[in-house]
This record gives structure tokens, C-alpha cells and sequence, in this order.
């Protein structure tokens, strides 16, 4: 039975349940459904860069650049709609994706044939390319004014009662649902991380699947960063500093093995949301500024302890049940 | 320091020197040293100078600086100025300490050397300029949000980090005039550290607790834009003003939309504009820089130096609609 109820999925979707009761008797408009769709629309990049990050946490790897690479791709963006305000928006999202899908071909090169360590190798090009972000824009802002109304409205645009922003994230989910679980990719990656050995006797080429992985997560940081750029409506060097702890902390809340092999779709969303209510509730329900990164650390570690527990009793012991049977 | 760099710093000085007619050598010659050329702001800093400069008459302004923001380019200016024998240096340095040695030798030669803007040591100036001081700058952000508000309202405080040194200063001083603004309750400080994206929950955060909210006062240029975004986004457009501290370039758009009806900031203009009538004044009229000196500044009113010979020009300069698109392309 255990087998067809994700149990851990179960229980953060229990969590996330629970803070959402204990935020409404403190703060009851919080879960109106226009506010629940709020929270669910600014929470959508993280949601899509969770995912990326699953799908390279997946294989072993850690992409600590995505941050960077959103942000290094927003400002990209930026400046092409400052130069070429007529440029339409399909355009704009093709430029930020393959932008994106370069610099995360850059790290899985890196990672696949000069085989260094993925921590090394993001840490470096996180490094990198917020560097190359201060080159590009002399330090200086790309503000609203600049941006053509066309380029900020697309992730406000309204579609069936949902901001673009959030048809993103919901599109990226189904598109990874059955990436994961229906093509060959989705189950490569999976065996790569759970285990690499047995995967290459299948005939998977491990470091071209991490490889592929990190650029479907430079991709999405790509697709981010223009979404991100145009929401927030100010693109500069530092935007989203340390936003790639906080996807990495969606993923392991989200029950993604830091060991690779394990995990699910449905848990990275979860995690992310988890993450994004924290981050909406804490505002409004009067808690001093200087609690508030006590508490989401704390709901971090909580989350990630109880994790280690569950993932605890996964072994299965094969030669008892031989024995009890004979 | 390379070859070229010395070159194109000669080259700039050499220019400026030559561009005065000779018989103009009577002229007081007041050198306004940026920390690099090609930045609006001073650009902006240079066009009060001449403004100033036209006002007293025989004055000549020779605007100079590096082509990049280092030290070492400011004093390969600043001694080539020393070589030209200018009557006053006004300096807004790239380096706190490092310029020192150059501007002593220059005073060495009785040229009168005031820094602004950005400081120098005491030893190395014989008075620096603030644009504003924190207590002025603490009774604006409230001023600003309580003007449009004459019935009185509720305003929340956007800060950056619960431990960013200027804007607890800010609003300390702010707290100490609230007495002044009688109506205006502070409902709320809540800390964006100066990310976009935490700013504007925050802000939004705000908004929802505070459904009467009536302005959000965020001191730090990274606050006050996310603010006025997540205003506009939740439609709260004539509701909630947001205002603070904030650059041109950087809250033209929020002005644009009506999210902010004004905010302030240090005016260039009236830096540069104070700051060579300040030099003409220590090195025509011998007015003595000394802790307890007040030093006429043309339309600026007067400068008091405290006890490290610094003084506060005025209130930060506030921008609304009406000024906006004049100051927005210069910084």
C-alpha cells in the first residue's frame, strides 16, 4: 500500500496545510483565494528553478549559479529592451531561454568532460557571471521607465484568472511531470543518481545526462531572470542575491536526496510553495524582522530532519523475507 | 598608474587651461575634482559651478577628474592642478585617506582645498561639504510622506536590513520629530534588505495588514522602487504614496505612475553650486575654516562647520513631476 501514497509528499503537503490554518488565525485574509493566488504567483520562480534544480540535484549535481544566471540573463534582456523596445516578446523569452540554456551548457561542459566537481564548477561561474553583469551594465540600473510597457506587462498579463507569472510555473510543473516520469531523459536522470554504475551498463551516458541537466536548469534560470526583470521591474547587478540557497532549500525541504536519485516532481513544488507561504505569511502576521530568519531557518532544518528520518526505514531487506518464507 | 592614464589627466588639465583666454589669468580659478569624469551626477555637480561661477563674476571653473573612479587618477589630477597653481581645489574623493598627501602639498601652496560630497580626511582639507546631515534627512522622509497627508494618516516604514547603519540612524531621527507631525502614526517597520523581491513582499505584506495604509516611507533606492512597484501592482495607485529616499533615473517610472508623488534626494546642482562658492569664500573673502564658522553659500543660505570643520548644505532636494524629467537622465 506504502507504494502508491508519496508518503513525504503527504506530510509537507500536510505542513504546508497546517501553516496556512496557524497563519488564518492570525492573519484570517491570508488564505483568500485571491491572496492564495498571490502567494502562488510569487512564488512561481522559485517554483521553476526548483525544478531545474531537482533535475541536477538529481544527477549528483548542484547548481549553485542559477541566481546569477537569472540575473545575468535578466539584465541581457533588459538591455536588448532598452536598445530595441519594439522587439516583440516571443523574442525576448527565445533570447532569455537559449541565453540561459548557454550558460547552463557552460557549467554540465565543465562538469561532463573536465569532470570537476559541480560545487566547484557553479560556485565559479555563479561568481562569473555576476561579474559579467557589472561589465555589461557599468554598475548601473535598467529601471521602469526605460523598460517598454510591453516588456513588463507579459508576466502581469491575466490569462483564466492567473497572471502570466504563474502559467509559467504551473506549464513548467506539467511539462517536468511527464519529462520525468514518460521519456527517456526524465529516466536517465533518475538512474544516473541513483546509481551511476549500473546506469552506464544500461547504456546511459552519465556525464551527458548531467550535462542535459544542467542546461534544462540554465534554461528555466534563463526563462526566470526575463520574468523576474519584468515583474520586479528594475533589473541591476544584485538582483535576487542569494536566491540559489533558497531554491536548493526548496529542493531538500521538497525531499530531493542531496545524493542524487531521489525525489519527485511533486515534492519540489511542494517544497518551494512551503518556502513561498513562509515567505508571504511572515510580513503579515506582525512577527518582528528579526525573528523572521530564525523561523524559516528553523522550518528548513525541521523540514530536512524529518526528511533524513523518513528516508531512515527506505532500505528493504531482502534475505529476511527469503528467510521467513522458507 | 599607466602612461596613458597620466597622458589623458594632463591632457584633461592641460585642455581646461588652455580653453581660458589668457587675459583671463586674473581670474579666480576654483578646480572642481570629480571622482571620475562622465557621470552625470557631477556633470550635473559641474553645471551648478558654472552657475556659481557666473554669479560671482571672476570666477573660472577648470571641472576635472580621472577617467575612472581610482585614487591614484585623482591625485595625478590634483597635482597637475597644484603645477598650474589654481587658487582652490573642491574635491569629492575616490579614496578617504590616499589623497591626503597631495592635498596637503597643494595646501603647502596656499591653495584653499575643501572636499565634498564624498570626504577627506581632516588633515588632508580645510572643510568637507555633506549634501544633508541625518538629522535633516530623518525629518524629510516623514515630511515628504506627512505634506500629502495634511488629515494625518498611517505610514509604514520600508527599511533595508535590520542592521544597516544609515537607515536605523535615519529613522532614529525621524522618530525624534514624529512630534512635529501630529496625526501621522507609524504603523509598521518592516526590513526589505535591500532585495527587490523582499522589498516588495514586504510592501505587499503592508498593504494587506494595514488596509488604511497611506504611505510607505522607504529610505533606500532599492526599497522605495520594489515599493512603488508592488503599489502599482496591487492597484493601490492613489492610496498608498510611496516616498523616501530614492535616485532620478531610478523612480522616474513610480512618479510616471502615480506611486509616488514625490521623494528626495541630494540635488548635484546645488552641490556643485555651494561648493565653489564655499572654496571662493575660504580663499577670496579669508573666511577661516573653523569648528563654529558660518560660511555664506550664495542662494544656498549659510554653512555652520561642526567641530570637524564639516557642514550640512541643506534639506535632501525633493523630486516630484514637476522636476522629474529634468533630473532623471542626469543621475
Amino acid at each position: 500500500m506504502a507504494r502508491f501514497i508519496p508518503v513525504r509528499e503527504t506530510i509537507l503537503a500536510g505542513a504546508i496545510g497546517l501553516l496556512l490554518v496557524l497563519v488564518a488565525s492570525r492573519f484570517p485574509g491570508f488564505v483568500a483565494p485571491g491572496n492564495l493566488a498571490n502567494v502562488l504567483n510569487d512564488t512561481a520562480p522559485l517554483i521553476i528553478l526548483a525544478l531545474g534544480q531537482m533535475v541536477v540535484i538529481l544527477t549528483r549535481c548542484i547548481d549553485l549559479s542559477v541566481a546569477a544566471n537569472l540575473a545575468l540573463t535578466g539584465m541581457v534582456v533588459a538591455m536588448i529592451n532598452v536598445a530595441m523596445p519594439d522587439l516583440p516578446i516571443p523574442v525576448i523569452l527565445a533570447i532569455a531561454v537559449t541565453l540561459g540554456a548557454l550558460m547552463g551548457a557552460i557549467n554540465g561542459i565543465l562538469v561532463w568532460k573536465l569532470a570537476i566537481p559541480p560545487i566547484v564548477v557553479t560556485l565559479g561561474t555563479m561568481t562569473i557571471f555576476r561579474g559579467i553583469i557589472f561589465l555589461i551594465s557599468d554598475g548601473k540600473w535598467v529601471n521602469s521607465h526605460e523598460m517598454s510597457p510591453a516588456f513588463t506587462a507579459f508576466p502581469r498579463a491575466v490569462i483564466l484568472g492567473l497572471p502570466v507569472l504563474s502559467w509559467a510555473a504551473i506549464v513548467t510543473v506539467i511539462v517536468f511531470a511527464l519529462m520525468m516520469a514518460r521519456t527517456p531523459l526524465g529516466r536517465s536522470i533518475f538512474a544516473v543518481g541513483g546509481n551511476p554504475h549500473a546506469a552506464v551498463y544500461t547504456g546511459i551516458d552519465v556525464g551527458r545526462t548531467q550535462f542535459l541537466a544542467f542546461v534544462i536548469s540554465g534554461a528555466l534560470a534563463g526563462l526566470t531572470g526575463y520574468l523576474w526583470v519584468a515583474r520586479y521591474a528594475v533589473a541591476y547587478v544584485d538582483i535576487a542575491g542569494g536566491f540559489e540557497l533558497e531554491v536548493v532549500a526548496a529542493c531538500v525541504i521538497g525531499g530531493i536526496s542531496i545524493a542524487g536519485g531521489i525525489g519527485s516532481v511533486g515534492g519540489a513544488v511542494l517544497g518551494a510553495i512551503f518556502l513561498g507561504v513562509v515567505k508571504n505569511a511572515l510580513p503579515v502576521i506582525n512577527i518582528s524582522p528579526f525573528w523572521q530568519l530564525a523561523i524559516s531557518g528553523s522550518a528548513i532544518l525541521i523540514a530536512v530532519a524529518f526528511n533524513a528520518r523518513a528516508g531512515r526505514s527506505k532500505g528493504r531487506i531482502i534475505l529476511k523475507s527469503a528467510e521467513a518464507s522458507s | 598608474m599607466s602612461v596613458f592614464k597620466k597622458l589623458i589627466a594632463s591632457v584633461a588639465v592641460a585642455g581646461a587651461t588652455l580653453a581660458s583666454p589668457v587675459f583671463a589669468q586674473d581670474d579666480v580659478r576654483i578646480a572642481l575634482v570629480v571622482k571620475a569624469l562622465g557621470i552625470g551626477f557631477f556633470e550635473a555637480a559641474a553645471r551648478g559651478a558654472e552657475e556659481a561661477a557666473a554669479e560671482l563674476g571672476n570666477v573660472e571653473i577648470i571641472y576635472t577628474g580621472p577617467t575612472d573612479t581610482t585614487a591614484e587618477g585623482q591625485i595625478e589630477v590634483i597635482n597637475a592642478l597644484i603645477a598650474q597653481n589654481v587658487d582652490a581645489i573642491a574635491v569629492s574623493a575616490n579614496d578617504t585617506d590616499a589623497l591626503v598627501p597631495a592635498l596637503k602639498r597643494a595646501m603647502d601652496r596656499g591653495i584653499t582645498v575643501i572636499s565634498w560630497d564624498s570626504g577627506v580626511a581632516p588633515e588632508g582639507r580645510q572643510m568637507h561639504l555633506n549634501p544633508s546631515s541625518n538629522p535633516l534627512i530623518g525629518n524629510m522622509i516623514i515630511k515628504l510622506a506627512a505634506d500629502h497627508l495634511p488629515d494625518g494618516g498611517q505610514v509604514a516604514l520600508l527599511s533595508a536590513t535590520t542592521t544597516s547603519t544609515n537607515q536605523n540612524i535615519w529613522i532614529e531621527e525621524m522618530n525624534k520629530v514624529m512630534g512635529n507631525y501630529p496625526g501621522i502614526e507609524v504603523v509598521a517597520t518592516v526590513y526589505g534588505d535591500d532585495l527587490a523581491d523582499k522589498s516588495y513582499r514586504e510592501a505587499t505584506g503592508l498593504m494587506q495588514s494595514y488596509p488604511d495604509l497611506d504611505a510607505i516611507i522607504a529610505p533606500t533606492s532599492v526599497g522605495i522602487v520594489a515599493a512603488a512597484q508592488a503599489v502599482v501592482d496591487a492597484g493601490k495607485v492613489g492610496q498608498v504614496n510611496v516616498t523616501g529616499l530614492g535616485l532620478p533615473s531610478e523612480m522616474a517610472g513610480a512618479i510616471e505612475s502615480g506611486a509616488s508623488q514625490s521623494f528626495a534626494i541630494w540635488n548635484p546642482i546645488d552641490l556643485g553650486y555651494s561648493a565653489t562658492m564655499l572654496a571662493y569664500e575660504l580663499s577670496q573673502n579669508g573666511i577661516e575654516a573653523a569648528p563654529g564658522a558660518e560660511i555664506p553659500m550664495g542662494r544656498m543660505g549659510t554653512l555652520t562647520l561642526d567641530d570637524n570643520n564639516e557642514g550640512a548644505m541643506a534639506d535632501p532636494f525633493v523630486y516630484d513631476a514637476s522636476n522629474i524629467d529634468e533630473f532623471k537622465s542626469i543621475f
